[in-house]
């Protein structure tokens, strides 16, 4: 039952910076920022904070300035975050108090109406000195990541002071795509749930919201083009779906965050709950000579089909902004196809054979070539892949099979291949076990695969993925979290100056009461208590 | 991406659930309407709301007939019969009243005038009728107590009739249980007739407050649930080597300095009174445990010499071992800290510990070798250990009080009054089997445990083992599995604290509630798992974050984000 609080951890930084050791008075203090920035010096050098006179302000060089929707709110946001016991009524301050601490605030591109995109620079620099902090980015969620970073340098004594101590960050992630999947298909999330996991997302430096909207079991997405989809295929046609409304709500909320929202809405398989609404779209399966009324993947076979999944991206690709759209793919039994006559005869004219995989490729291309066609970039799960190599050069595929060894062998051939990655295989935070399983999560190393320079480089980040079948919100947040902050600091920080499980784990427990502190209900990693734990029940 | 292959078994078993109630039903099982049940869709995850009447545990005899009443918020009433020998005095039961009728009908805010116009097949009341002379409104349950009930669902009015409170509330929970709403969201309960009583005396949950701090929130919140779940043992594991939240009148600094936080992190005498309050509305016995001599590491923080000094080599190390059984300030403290615990808790048991003891720090400690040699115990430190329990043991009996133990300290053969209750929680399923075996022919009265340390997790549907579990499935005489009084649900709180314990807990909890409290026959997995997912949704509804069973919804899901 060992309850350890780290007292000290040291941070190296090779080229610039002095190896540094930081010695906390407070022990259970410890000042770190999760997930690690690349390059962080500290000095005990303390400064007191007061939110009675504590200001963000725009520099003057900055091309950003005041009406910047995107930093406006997070300044009001990680004002409160910074200040957890100072409510609203004493927050309001001048723009005008002489002796206030000033963030300065300086971003060189105005994307302040945009979305995030898979280019954006997230670096940042934070420089924490006597009376000020200035935060120089190229852009807005570069910024956002910094405030983030600054929010976690403050820490408060047992009398409620805050401080800062002096501090120098130069931070930028490891890998651009930096994903958290959902599923709302298996359970329906509600909103706020969703919303939630926004915000906790932002917190650990997450940028990707994969979210997996339907599948077989609900299809809870609201179309506007086709409304019987939801109406007889979700849980149940008014509390149980997504309006627009709804979808705007979370990509807004999203954006704000400087993360994006990829939806999947996966085929061939995967798709019953689809044939509810849309009537001839699934394959019949047949019993001998006779339909069974049993249905299995999209009919690949009927133009009709086609017709349909280019209405639906079409709606798909104007609703949700972000450039990329996740197309599944995965797990197609063929044992539907084989039985039905009209799909053999369909075979036998196109000359596959009895190869169903390649029945299984013709429909993913012509998918595949609708989405090239709404200048979207498609992602597919691994076994788009696997059946079929030649799929077009920039799509993305997304690994979820496999040991170690196996995923592994799956990265070299997939890069040798010229195709862009992601890594989801180790990190399906749904499977849980007995103790601290966060640790496999974090000792990941997504490009420790035998490869070139240049395939390593194909390796554009991972995704934690939270699938539903024994998840829904009644257990979701501490199921997460802080389990996907291991997955975190791996996609963000230098791998080598985060291979220690031992190094993290004081961090990652002080990380974890953080994000009580702000309202996330994250699971205990062990034994031990937080200043503020979670209150509800 | 994701398959999972319990999908298509899952299917499967909504086949079985016509199978619903069968096994149990003694009396004439006539009809249960059951508009969903026969959707044979190729996938369809709503199983959930597919039967609209789910009782969880199942009742001993149960007949439900196809004759429906409608409920009304505004006309139905929860009243003391006639002949009851409670009246709107008894506290316990006004209380119980209202719960149940907020279960029911939710807050009902509009308190204008009841209708007037009663529909012919309208059921507008449940009367309780309590039957003893002495209803034990004022009084604590107890191992005794008995919990069995009548339940006469019909016209004109519903009787609950139960020979004191404790039956009367397990009645109330299946009367609200049997309440479903239909498709036009009125309130309909179907003519119905129970007998019920418990299989088990026994049926509890420990929670462990010290490895991790629990607010009062959560405490609560777990009672509330057991209640559905017709527990009625909360095995307060308060204390142990992390932390020691319990604030101790007689000794304050044990908390001050052995809790996380002396102020944040403690429960006070005001805490401990509200607890067992609330428990005790619902019927619930709140039983303390404070385990000795091991996992004590916290007590040493705030009482001085009570802990045993190791020694490396001839000094000490500074570190400490289990309580020092050679001083007899230890016994003299322990006579005093016991006799305010047993004050402060009224049940008649106090949970002793006395598990995993270990002799390293005993063995370096030269004056406890020294202690060894004049009182003959050779090496066996386990003879120490007796030692050091026996003489516990008197002092607690002293307080008139029984006691509950781990099962090492009826494995170290120490001496035991035979009304000693002996908590089974290690090994595999031959392992406890045969230990439960040994400590009934010894005489003694056993509870199980080991099936049902419910913080162990893995993925799937991990609630079939646990449901599938029997404390009397050991070999063993009749007279044997008579002392097997029941069983505890554990959740120790390594990995556990107030942001996950509920979904953790429930609705997992409920499958060790069904196995106490129903017939042994009910076992049948697939029949459970439609009660069971309703069930969990229930508690949803009632405000409960019980996780999923697996995919599905529920009508009303969790809305305490």
């Amino acid at each position: 039952m060992a309850r350890f609080f780290g007292k000290w951890y040291c941070i190296t930084d090779l080229r610039f910076w002095l190896l540094v050791i930081i010695l906390f008075n407070d022990a259970e203090q410890v000042n770190a920022v999760w997930p690690m920035p690349q390059r962080i010096s500290q000095s005990t050098q303390q400064y007191t904070l007061n939110p009675q006179a504590f200001l963000f302000q725009y520099s003057n060089g900055s091309v950003v300035q005041p009406g910047c929707s995107v930093l406006d709110t997070a300044f009001k946001r990680y004002f409160a975050i910074i200040f957890p016991d100072v409510t609203g009524k004493h927050g309001v301050l001048g723009y005008n108090v002489p002796a206030a601490f000033t963030v300065f605030v300086d971003v060189k591109k105005d994307e302040c109406d945009g979305y995030p995109d898979e280019n954006s620079a997230e670096n940042y620099k934070l420089s924490i000195s006597a009376g000020q902090a200035v935060l120089s980015s190229e852009t807005v969620w570069g910024a956002l990541r910094g405030l983030e970073s600054l929010s976690q340098l403050v820490y408060q004594d047992d009398y409620g002071a805050y401080f800062i101590n002096k501090t120098e960050i130069e931070d930028f992630p490891r890998f651009p795509f930096r994903g958290l999947l959902l599923d709302t298909s298996r359970h329906y999330l509600p909103v706020q749930a969703i919303l939630k996991t926004l915000d906790a997302m932002a917190y650990s430096k997450f940028n990707v919201f994969h979210w997996h909207i339907v599948d077989d079991p609900s299809f809870p997405y609201q179309s506007r083009t086709f409304p019987d989809l939801s109406n007889k295929g979700a849980f149940h046609p008014l509390t149980h779906i997504y309006t627009q409304t709804d979808v705007r709500r979370v990509i807004a909320h999203a954006r704000l965050r400087g993360i994006r929202v990829v939806p999947e809405f996966d085929s061939p398989g995967h798709t019953q709950s689809w044939g509810k609404g849309q009537h001839d779209l699934l394959t019949p399966c047949y019993k001998g000579d006779v339909p069974s009324g049993m249905y299995g993947p999209v009919n690949p076979i009927l133009d009709s089909s086609y017709k349909f999944m280019a209405q639906l991206y079409k709606e798909v690709a104007l609703v949700f902004p972000d450039s990329y759209v996740h197309l599944g793919g995965d797990e197609v039994s063929f044992t539907c196809w084989k039985s039905n006559p009209n799909v053999r005869a369909f075979m036998a004219k196109m000359g596959f054979g009895s190869d169903y995989t390649k029945l299984e490729s013709f429909y993913m291309e012509n998918i595949m070539n609708m989405t090239a066609a709404l200048n979207k970039t498609s992602i597919v799960w691994q076994d788009v892949f696997d059946y079929h190599e030649r799929i077009p050069q920039d799509t993305v595929l997304e690994i979820w099979k496999g040991t170690p060894p196996k995923y592994r062998e799956e990265l070299s051939r997939i890069t040798k291949a010229g195709h862009r990655v992601l890594l989801s295989a180790p990190w399906y935070l749904n499977h849980i076990s007995y103790g601290q399983d966060w640790q496999n999560a974090y000792l990941v190393a997504p490009r420790n695969f035998s490869g070139t320079e240049a395939q390593k480089k194909l390796v554009i980040g991972g995704e934690v993925c939270m699938w539903g079948e024994y998840v829904d919100a009644t257990n979701l947040t501490p199921r997460l979290w802080p389990r996907a902050c291991a997955a975190a600091e791996r996609l963000w920080s230098d791998e080598e100056q985060t291979s220690s499980v031992a190094q993290a784990y004081p961090r990652l427990q002080e990380f974890r009461c953080k994000l009580l502190r702000r309202g996330i209900q994250a699971e205990p990693l062990f034994v031990g208590h937080c200043k503020h734990e979670y209150q509800g029940a | 991406m994701d398959r999972n292959q319990l999908t298509e078994e899952e299917s499967s078993r909504r086949v079985n659930i016509m199978g619903l109630l069968l096994n149990c039903a003694v009396f004439l099982l006539v009809v249960i309407v059951c508009s969903g049940w026969q959707d044979d869709g190729n996938y369809d995850g709503r199983l959930s709301d597919s039967d609209p009447i789910s009782l969880w545990p199942l009742p001993q005899k149960i007949q439900i007939s196809a004759v429906a009443f409608k409920l009304s918020a505004s006309s139905f009433q929860i009243s003391h019969a006639k002949e009851s020998s409670a009246g709107p005095g008894c506290n316990l039961l006004q209380n119980a009243f209202r719960r149940y009728f907020e279960y029911m009908f939710g807050s009902v805010k509009n308190e204008a005038k009841p209708r007037k116009k009663v529909f012919s097949s309208e059921l507008t009341e449940l009367q309780v009728w309590i039957t003893s002379a002495d209803p034990e409104c004022d009084g604590y349950p107890s191992l005794k107590s008995d919990e069995s009930y009548e339940l006469s669902v019909d016209q004109p009015s519903a009787v609950l009739k139960a020979s004191n409170v404790w039956g009367a509330l397990r009645g109330l929970e299946t009367f609200s249980q049997l309440v479903y709403e239909d498709d036009y969201g009125v309130n309909i309960i179907n003519k119905t007739s129970i007998v019920d009583f418990p299989r088990f005396a026994h049926r509890g949950i420990l929670l462990d407050t010290s490895r991790h701090y629990l607010p009062l929130r959560v405490i609560l919140a777990n009672l509330e649930a057991m209640a559905m779940n017709k527990y009625n043992v909360f095995h307060w594991h308060i204390v142990d080597d992390p932390s020691f939240p319990y604030f101790s009148r007689t000794f304050p600094e044990l908390s001050q300095k052995g809790a996380f936080h002396p102020y944040t992190h403690v429960y006070t005498p005001a805490d401990v009174k509200m607890v067992i309050e609330f428990a005790r509305m619902r019927g619930i016995r709140v039983i303390p445990e404070f385990d000795t001599p091991g996992h004590t590491q916290s007590w040493g923080k705030g009482q001085k010499d009570l802990l045993t000094p190791c020694y490396s080599g001839s000094s000490p190390s500074g570190t400490f071992g289990p309580v020092n059984p050679i001083l007899n300030t230890t016994y003299e403290f322990m006579g005093r800290f016991f006799k305010e615990v047993s004050t402060m808790f009224p049940d008649a048991y106090v949970h002793l510990g006395g598990d995993e003891v270990d002799f390293s720090c005993w063995k370096s400690n030269p004056d406890i070798q020294k202690f060894m040699e004049e009182h003959g115990f050779g090496h066996d430190y386990s003879k120490l250990e007796s030692y050091y329990i026996q003489r516990l043991l008197d002092i607690v009996s002293s307080t008139n009080k029984g006691y509950m133990i781990w099962q090492e300290v009826f494995d170290n053969g120490v001496k035991l009054k035979l009304d000693t209750l002996i908590h089974v929680w290690m090994g595999n399923k031959a392992q406890y089997e045969t230990e439960t075996a040994r400590v009934t022919a010894a005489g003694f009265h056993a509870l199980l445990s080991t099936p049902w340390y419910l913080n162990y997790i893995s993925y799937g549907q991990d609630w079939h083992d646990i449901y599938t579990a029997d404390p009397q499935s050991f070999n063993g005489t009749e007279e044997q599995k008579k002392l097997v009084i029941g069983g505890e649900a554990c959740l120790w709180g390594e990995y556990v604290d107030a942001t996950n314990l509920t979904p953790r807990l429930w609705p997992r909890a409920s499958a060790v509630a069904e196995r106490l409290w129903s017939d042994k026959d009910v076992k049948d997995i697939g029949n459970a798992y439609g009660r069971l997912a309703q069930h969990r949704c229930r508690m949803v509804q009632r405000g409960i974050p019980a996780e999923p069973l697996f995919v599905g919804y529920c009508r009303h899901e969790y809305k305490g984000l």
